[in-house]
């Protein structure tokens, strides 16, 4: 007997839509195959959010996590089952390090096909789940509703992260009604919000009583937007802040107070501080290898350690912390600055010797570079970038050298600003990165500073630059090396430089021009600051910028691999 | 040092890769682990034999309460609690073995469950330690085959893992 169907049943795919709707999802980044024709028919039919065709499954995650990182929202791709799933597997790895909230919806062959090795079968839920915060496979149209409630719900709460929810093509297909849950409970899953007050309480004493406090923050403070809460704090207390990496912006770099990133490749200031302070509070930042290389060379002098962070697994788990306080950022701070207010802490003696201490590592100018040899410096590039976009754009960027140098040279003055791959350090994310914050911001500037090595990673993104008109700025820092490869092999491997260079590469300006851009090749310092001016005075087209670079430089400072905080090799050492 | 985590878990496909992903993407060592249902059919329970320093045990019950479908997360050896492991052994049972078999089972409180012609199948239970004892008193040339459950643990008195 056939089933009688309820006139206000829709299909699998059309609740997929209308589940979006619901979440208020403005742009799904996307690339359509066989399992997901379903989704992309009802895409067809709807008018609630825009598709975004990108030109490989991984820059649609990527761009869609950009999105995220812009604008605090999930960000949402759609790719089909088999070889589309797993495109986007760096992708999600790349989201998933960074704890970035992304809905990630992927086709799956019919239920009836599962586990047949059916054409374009993959086991998504199986290849993701190391990559993932969670993952979710559909199998009856009855629980996709719920289980897009589940995934968005658990994709921006606690620590956020990336949610895969894997969907049979049958199931896109059959027949239900569209309940949208208001809420959702799961008894296995309740982040803590709130910090607990007695540990907050000591932690408050603990910095007003240091002789040498230092803040450390991370990417917890832009992902919590707790930006302005850990300003307050900084400001009342009067004491040094450090950003890492993903943490660039959470505090204004061109305040007093800052003393640059630290790390691998963080200020000799800054670096100096965190080995030699008394009390050091951490706030969303987890101790990772190329913020605290050594750990024992850390442990060899004697601090408190206050650490802040929502996942409890972050703490205590490379660097041992005394006083942990699980929550989320914004909480915390905002109790820790109504304790402080309480006791309208003044600048004691010892925190001003602290203070001259710090002003004498920061007069070793460290990030001072010899910028007289006639050739482009990439810091150089960047400064000039800071200054034309007056510190305000959005930079995004790949990995390598250029990473660093943007990190080092664009001042970030606000959270948010600052895109790139921190945790897994994935190449060629630049360019989809871009894409995101432009959708995200159409708008602002948007530059993506990258390499040769990089940018080639994903440079079909290009043609997606072209069919949605983004004004995006690459600044392509081009010194015919993987250049922090390179670096590595001077300083690591005798100079071998094995499998290093760049060699056959495209002419970048006709690359740029074929796509419908403007090229530009910049080989001249003097013509630097004038190129970049005309191009972001382009503010409808897509500029890619080929700067021709110094090949031999190198970033400094630099902490080799091992080393301890302050075992730095600055550029003047050499 | 050894320690028997107990965990409830959503009775849902999957979720036990979820956890034997984890302890081998992380190199934690996993001596034994037993799942099964437990009264509530939505709830697995499952019982994970580990080892490793104070930090590392640390992390494992902090990444394991960190996966979704994880309901709760019990360090047995936070308290006092109660092991038993299930082992079947086949010897043999012949001439004097049949004798010598019949003698070790009723030491080690153990029950015949199949005899046959040569053969007897020894079903006994309790602690790793107790299992191992009965394994090194037989004659190694006796046994034919072995088959254990890995370790089960609940905590003693009202110490209860419950949702």
């Amino acid at each position: 007997m056939a089933e009688t169907t309820h006139p206000q049943q829709i299909t699998g795919a059309e609740i997929v839509i209308r589940c979006l709707e619901q979440e208020n999802v403005k742009f799904v980044f996307g690339y359509p195959g066989g399992a997901v024709l379903h989704i992309y028919d009802a895409i067809y039919k709807q008018g609630h959010f825009k598709h975004i065709l990108v030109r490989h499954e991984q820059a649609a995650v990527h761009a869609a996590d950009a999105f995220s990182r812009t604008t605090g929202e999930v960000g949402v791709a759609l790719v089909t089952s088999g070889p589309g799933a797993t495109n986007a597997i760096t992708g999600i790895a790349t989201a998933y390090m960074d704890s970035i909230p992304l809905v990630v919806i992927s086709g799956q062959v019919p239920v009836p096909a599962i586990g047949l090795d059916a054409f374009q079968e993959v086991d998504m839920v199986g290849v993701t789940r190391p990559c993932v915060k969670h993952n979710f496979l559909v199998k009856d149209v009855k629980d996709i509703a719920i289980t897009l409630k589940k995934a968005f719900y658990i994709a921006k709460t606690g620590r956020p992260g990336p949610v895969v929810v894997d969907i049979p093509k049958d199931i896109t297909a059959h027949l239900a009604d569209f309940v949208y849950p208001e809420s959702v409970e799961m008894r296995s899953y309740n982040p803590v919000t709130k910090g607990h007050s007695g540990q907050i309480k000591k932690a408050v004493k603990l910095l007003l009583e240091a002789k040498r406090p230092m803040v450390y923050t991370g990417g917890g403070v832009v992902l919590g937007d707790a930006s302005e809460l850990l300003v307050k704090l900084v400001k009342a207390l009067g004491v040094p802040v450090t950003n890492t990496l993903m943490g660039l912006g959470g505090f204004p770099s061109t305040d007093k107070q800052f003393l640059g990133m630290l790390g691998m490749h963080g200020t000799y200031e800054a670096n100096m501080a965190m080995q030699d302070c008394d009390v050091l509070l951490a706030v969303g930042a987890r101790f990772d290898d190329r913020v605290i290389g050594n750990t024992d060379h850390f442990y060899s002098k004697d601090r408190t350690i206050i650490h802040v962070d929502i996942d409890p697994s972050s703490i205590s788990k490379r660097v041992k912390v005394h006083v942990p306080i699980v929550g989320d950022v914004k909480s915390v701070l905002a109790e820790m600055n109504e304790l402080v207010a309480l006791e309208k802490p003044t600048q004691s003696p010892a925190l001003k010797a602290w203070w001259t201490q710090i002003e004498s590592w920061r007069g070793k100018l460290c990030l001072d570079y010899n910028n007289n040899n006639g050739l482009i410096k990439p810091q150089y590039v960047i400064e000039k970038l800071w200054e034309v976009t007056k510190g305000d754009a959005y930079v995004t960027s790949d990995v390598g050298q250029h990473q660093m140098w943007a990190a080092q040279y664009y001042k970030f003055d606000k959270p948010r600003r600052w895109i790139n791959s921190g945790g897994l350090g994935t190449m060629g994310v630049g360019l989809p990165y871009a894409m995101g914050c432009q959708f995200a911001d159409p708008t602002a500037q948007v530059a993506c500073v990258t390499g040769e090595g990089s940018i080639q990673m994903n440079i079909q993104e290009l043609s997606t630059c072209k069919q949605y008109s983004l004004p995006i700025k690459v600044i392509l820092l081009n010194n015919r090396y993987l250049g922090m490869v390179r670096q590595w092999q001077e300083f690591f491997y005798e100079n071998r430089y094995s499998e290093s260079y760049m060699d056959s590469l495209p002419d970048f300006v006709k690359l740029a021009e074929s796509y419908g851009h403007v090229g530009m090749q910049i080989t001249k310092p003097e013509d630097v600051e004038g190129a970049l001016k005309e191009a972001f005075d382009m503010k409808s087209r897509f500029v890619f910028m080929d700067f021709i670079t110094d090949q031999k430089e190198n970033v400094f400072p630099m902490i080799p691999n091992g080393k301890g905080l302050s075992e730095m090799i600055l550029a003047e050492d050499l | 040092m050894r320690h028997i985590v107990s965990l409830l878990m959503e009775n849902e496909a999957g979720a036990l890769s979820r956890v034997a992903g984890l302890f081998s993407a992380r190199g934690y060592n996993i001596e034994s682990l037993t799942v099964a249902p437990t009264e509530d059919p939505t709830l697995s329970r499952m019982t994970i034999v580990t080892s490793g320093s104070d930090d590392v045990i640390e992390q494992i019950i902090k990444q394991l309460n960190k996966l979704v479908d994880v309901v709760k997360v019990l360090d047995l050896n936070d308290g006092k609690f109660i092991e038993r492991e299930l082992m079947l052994v086949k010897v043999k049972a012949t001439g004097a073995f049949r004798e010598e078999m019949k003698r070790m089972c009723d030491i080690f409180r153990g029950r015949i469950i199949d005899v046959a012609d040569g053969t007897f199948t020894i079903e006994l239970t309790g602690s790793g330690h107790k299992l191992d004892a009965f394994i090194e008193g037989l004659d190694n040339t006796a046994i034919l085959e072995t088959v254990r459950t890995g370790a089960s643990g609940i905590g003693r008195g009202d110490r209860i893992l419950k949702v």
